[in-house]
């Protein structure tokens, strides 16, 4: 279909209401889709998060939330089962890594700016886009199921080592849990690699004239990147999670070795769990930067609009991603240093994963340089851009502790390791999107978001969130080992540490179920916009990139008439020489005035 | 179930009032022709504001914390190779504390500083190949000091171990620890999983217990013969899945009753006797000071880690897999007593890979004694992993120091 053919199916053909907002194949309802499927995904996955914090901060006392979501059976007398404990654990960390910040960060945003930052009237192709999000759709559903079945959802942890997620001797969770989990995961993945093929394609080929690669704001490098990742790592795990499918019904052997289970002892020889951690890894390291990249994507254009400043040292940004990505994928043995690996192996990893520091300092230097001499706006993307790269900083730092195989040994799997990924990973994604969608709201919806509220939902995020994750390090140097329903063990060994654990474990619950409750402020404030907001201008945040040219309601097509065509870089904003203080890409360059970047 | 409607409807109708609430302020800005998309000066100052007030406050909090907790961490580290970790962490936390301070406080107080200001236009500094080559060739130094000193700590830690450690098995499974001191000859017998029974719980090779246990299978076998017969003979709804059960049972027991044979076959002789001086505990780790082990680990089920938080020290135990690591107590666990003023304080090996429920009850508490000590606790506690029913004589004056030590062990 012809660019001009397409324009015309927009305004001529009315839709019914299926294929508008159901089985849509228009990119920016589908990432509209992508999200509000996304924040169901958050509120369950925060809640849960809730529930096992009162555990932590309260443990073994009675609380009626906990009776109240569990029931009888996983929360008798208002206490948590162990063996939903660990599920919540589990649930948690999958739905937050993989639906919310893989699923729901890169299927939004991609869908919603690639076409129109980059100038084209869809996605490459609307059907592989759809069917992308309809896969989300079902895999997020079976997740969510998991959480009902009678021996309860998957409990091995997000990382689902084998053996203990192979069999159900082993432990109950890993019968049917698992097996929603696994299929879960899989039709998840497929999905993402849909909907990543389809970026790559829509990047490389769809841009409109003018629009080098030199000219693409940050956040389509940031997603193109993102999906190279996604489809290089991704695969990898499907075949581990398909190996361990065949473990587990066919009686195959690739991750299980001399093994008993229970009472149970097993024939498979010959296979090794860590080779299941080597092919887990291999997507879980790239991973990180799946859910990171698009968050500093976002966060760089939002930085520089709102600080009316190019973006600082623009090709060092790409080079900074570009060189994350290609490290992320030779790094992953760091999670692995204590699993018995040739040591030479773990120093080889050390290496590499410290070099990953040196891009990540660019990029917080070059965030700092914009800000510097800005003349900055405050909406409340900005602040969470402000928020994400102090956590980038904060959980970016103790990485290098982590990094450091001779440290790790000590801290591994406590939880200043949970501290650190929270803190780099998920706050950094988390408060990426959050800025995102303030940010992208009057394109999404064509109306805005209350902006006093999005205000308050920052500051209580930002202190709530760090008060969680703060006091967690301490925990974690004084050697707590994550995922233990409770810390009576130190009752025989070290009461003073013990003091510490309960003392911080309460903390740290108090800030988790505050900075819980702040986020319906954002969920408040988010529905009651779509159908109430102010009417959103096209161009609400003098913005530069091609998406504040559309017209505010949407169409099929994006663009009445001819697709813009682009003369500059994204960040001309306060260029010597202008009126206004920013320049929108399609303007041609002026007289004697010379291109920058 | 009442309670649950009532708390919905008390949701729901929050969220209506809150809705209506938010009406009222939409209508009212409206009135006054406000923009949602314009930041008034007065918003943004306030924000800016906050900036510096969040700053202070984040400094603050963690000085606080460090001033309120820094002890309350892990106690000194009481292993030679620890101490040179412990030296490597204060490295690590030097520069991570710089970057932390120096970088969060031009990122809050640049966000405080440079707010907006209507008369004002924001400088146009695109880039400086000078100041990113700076940064990105300060941070590769100290980067370069830090692989530097983390690798010479690393490759200490993970040498060989000297020819004086003793040897010493750390089996994991489901939900405990069991240490095997590999005896006189300081050789571990080898062992086979095959082999675990109630008899040979870490299935250790000798010629008994290969028969025992061929013995114990011909047995099984046998059991589930007989059942096969009464399904036969009662032909019930349940008989054919029962049948196939029971024959699958047969077949794989006789399957792994050849393997045992064939394992026997390729044994030499002189390798059942390996296993003789070995003996276990199960109820403490009793390690010498100024010794060094040498740790070998193996599990029965699922992937542990035998984490000694004190010691600095962590490896996984992983199924069908022997790990090691090594390390040298350097205080006794009353030194360290006296070092932390905890008179309660106990040295302690944790499970720290999720393993299953239990997981968090999985543990073996761990004490550094003198070498007459360890010969004490060894004669009263310790169980030879063959013949390990027979009674040993105490040597006289070694009941007391095992009294003392037992008065000390950790409760549980």
């Amino acid at each position: 279909m012809s660019a001009a053919a397409a324009h015309d199916h927009g305004h001529h053909h009315k839709e019914s209401f299926i294929t508008k907002y159901i089985f849509s194949q228009d990119h920016k309802m589908i990432g509209k889709q992508f999200l509000v499927t996304a924040i169901v995904m958050a509120v369950v996955a925060v809640l849960l998060s809730v529930l096992f914090r009162i555990q932590l901060g309260w443990p073994g006392e009675s609380n009626s939330a906990l009776s109240f979501f569990l029931g009888d059976t996983w929360a008798p007398d208002g206490v948590l089962d162990r063996g939903m404990y660990l599920g919540l654990v589990t649930i948690h960390g999958t739905i937050m890594v993989f639906f919310v910040l893989t699923g729901g960060l890169s299927g939004t945003f991609s869908n919603l700016l690639i076409p129109l930052q980059i100038g084209a009237r869809d996605m490459a192709s609307g059907l592989l886009n759809m069917i992308s999000y309809w896969l989300f759709f079902i895999s997020s559903v079976i997740m969510l199921y998991s959480l009902f079945v009678e021996t309860g959802p998957a409990g091995g942890g997000w990382t689902i080592y084998p053996p203990l997620s192979i069999y159900e001797e082993a432990t109950p969770s890993s019968g049917l849990g698992m097996t929603l989990w696994l299929t879960s995961m899989t039709i998840f993945i497929a999905s993402s690699l849909l909907g990543s093929l389809n970026y790559i394609v829509t990047v490389l080929n769809l841009r409109t004239k003018g629009m080098k690669m030199t000219r693409l704001p940050l956040t389509i490098w940031a997603f193109f990147v993102t999906a190279v990742i996604g489809v290089l790592s991704f695969p990898v795990l499907v075949s581990a999670v398909v190996l361990m499918l065949m473990d587990r019904t066919m009686g195959t052997s690739f991750y299980v070795n001399d093994t008993i289970v229970g009472s149970e002892i097993l024939e498979q020889s010959g296979g090794s769990p860590i080779l299941f951690e080597h092919l887990f890894w291999f997507l879980g390291h790239p991973e990180v930067y799946i859910v990171l990249l698009p968050a500093l994507g976002l966060t760089s254009e939002i930085v520089s609009t709102n600080s009316r400043k190019p973006i600082f040292g623009y090709k060092a940004m790409i080079l900074s991603i570009l060189a994350i990505a290609f490290l992320s994928f030779i790094v992953w043995g760091h999670h692995m240093f204590i699993t018995g690996m040739n040591p030479f192996l773990g120093g080889v990893f050390v290496f590499t994963t410290l070099l990953i520091a040196i891009p990540s300092a660019v990029k917080v230097f070059n965030y700092i340089t914009t800000l510097w001499k800005g003349n900055i706006k405050y909406t409340p993307a900005m602040l969470f851009s402000v928020g994400l790269v102090s956590s980038f900083i904060t959980g970016g730092i103790t990485g290098v502790i982590l990094a450091d195989s001779a440290l790790d040994i000590a801290v591994h799997d406590t939880y200043f390791v949970v501290a650190h990924f929270h803190v780099v990973m998920g706050l950094s994604a988390i408060f990426g999107m959050f800025a995102g969608v303030y940010h992208w709201f009057p394109k999404m919806y064509g109306k805005m978001m209350n902006a006093k509220l999005g205000m308050v939902h920052f500051w209580l995020t930002l202190v709530s969130a760090y008060g969680v994750f703060f006091p967690m390090h301490f925990v974690g140097i004084g050697g707590a080992p994550r995922r233990y329903y409770d810390y009576s063990v130190y009752e025989s060994f070290d009461t003073n540490q013990l003091e510490m654990i309960i003392d911080l474990n309460e903390i740290i619950s108090v800030f988790a179920i505050i900075g819980a409750l702040a986020q319906a402020i954002f969920i408040f404030n988010f529905f009651y916009s779509i159908r109430r907001g102010q009417r959103a201008p096209q161009n609400p945040w003098l913005g530069n990139t091609l998406e504040w040219t559309t017209p505010v309601d949407h169409m099929h097509g994006n663009w009445p008439g001819e697709i813009p065509t682009v003369h500059r870089w994204p960040y001309d904003y306060s260029k010597p020489g202008m009126e206004e203080d920013y320049c929108p890409q399609n303007v041609p360059l002026m007289e004697g005035e010379e291109e920058e970047h | 179930m009442g309670m649950k409607l009532i708390v919905l409807v008390v949701i729901v109708l929050a969220v209506i009032a809150v809705a209506q609430l938010m009406r009222v302020y939409e209508l009212s800005s409206k009135l006054k022709g406000h923009k949602e998309e314009d930041i008034d000066l007065k918003t943004n100052n306030i924000n800016a504001g906050l900036m510096l007030v969040f700053l202070a406050f984040f400094f603050g909090s963690l000085i606080y914390m460090l001033a309120k907790y820094g002890n309350g961490m892990l106690p000194e580290a009481a292993s030679e190779h620890g101490v040179s970790v412990d030296n490597l962490f204060l490295l690590n936390w030097v520069i991570v504390f710089a970057v932390f301070f120096a970088c969060n406080f031009l990122l809050f107080y640049f966000a405080y500083k440079y707010s907006y200001h209507p008369d004002r236009k924001a400088y146009y500094f695109p880039h400086d190949n000078k100041l990113e080559l700076i940064w990105t060739i300060v941070p590769a130094v100290a980067l370069a000091f830090i692989i530097t000193f983390g690798l010479i700590t690393w490759v200490k830690i993970t040498g060989a171990a000297s020819d004086d450690a003793v040897v010493v098995e750390i089996y994991a499974k489901q939900f405990d620890f069991t240490a095997r001191y590999s005896g006189e000859d300081n050789k571990l017998g080898y062992a086979d999983y095959k082999l675990v029974n109630g008899d040979n719980p870490l299935g250790v090779i000798t010629q008994e217990f290969i028969d025992g246990r061929v013995v114990e299978i011909d047995e099984l076998i046998k059991g589930n013969q007989a059942k096969l017969n009464d399904v036969d003979s009662s032909r019930g709804i349940l008989s054919a899945a029962s049948e196939i059960k029971y024959q699958a049972e047969i077949e794989k027991m006789g399957r792994i009753k050849e393997r045992i044979i064939s394992m026997k076959a390729t044994m030499g002789d002189s390798a059942y006797s390996i296993a003789n001086d070995d003996f276990t505990a199960k109820t403490m780790l009793f390690l010498i000071k100024d010794q060094e082990y040498q740790f070998i680990f193996r599990s029965q089920d699922v992937i542990h880690s035998a984490y000694f938080p004190h010691f600095r020290a962590q490896m996984n135990c992983v199924p069908g897999m022997r790990t090691k690591l090594k390390f040298k107590p350097i205080f006794t666990t009353a030194e360290m007593r006296e070092r932390t003023g905890n008179k309660d304080f106990n040295f302690i090996l944790l499970c720290n890979k999720i393993c299953g429920k239990s997981h968090s009850q999985m543990n073996m508490p761990v004490w550094v004694g003198t070498a007459d000590e360890f010969k004490a606790w060894k004669e009263a506690s310790a169980k030879m992993v063959v013949g390990g029913d027979e009674e040993e004589e105490v040597e006289e004056g070694a009941e007391e120091i095992v009294e003392n030590v037992e008065v000390l062990e950790p409760q549980h």
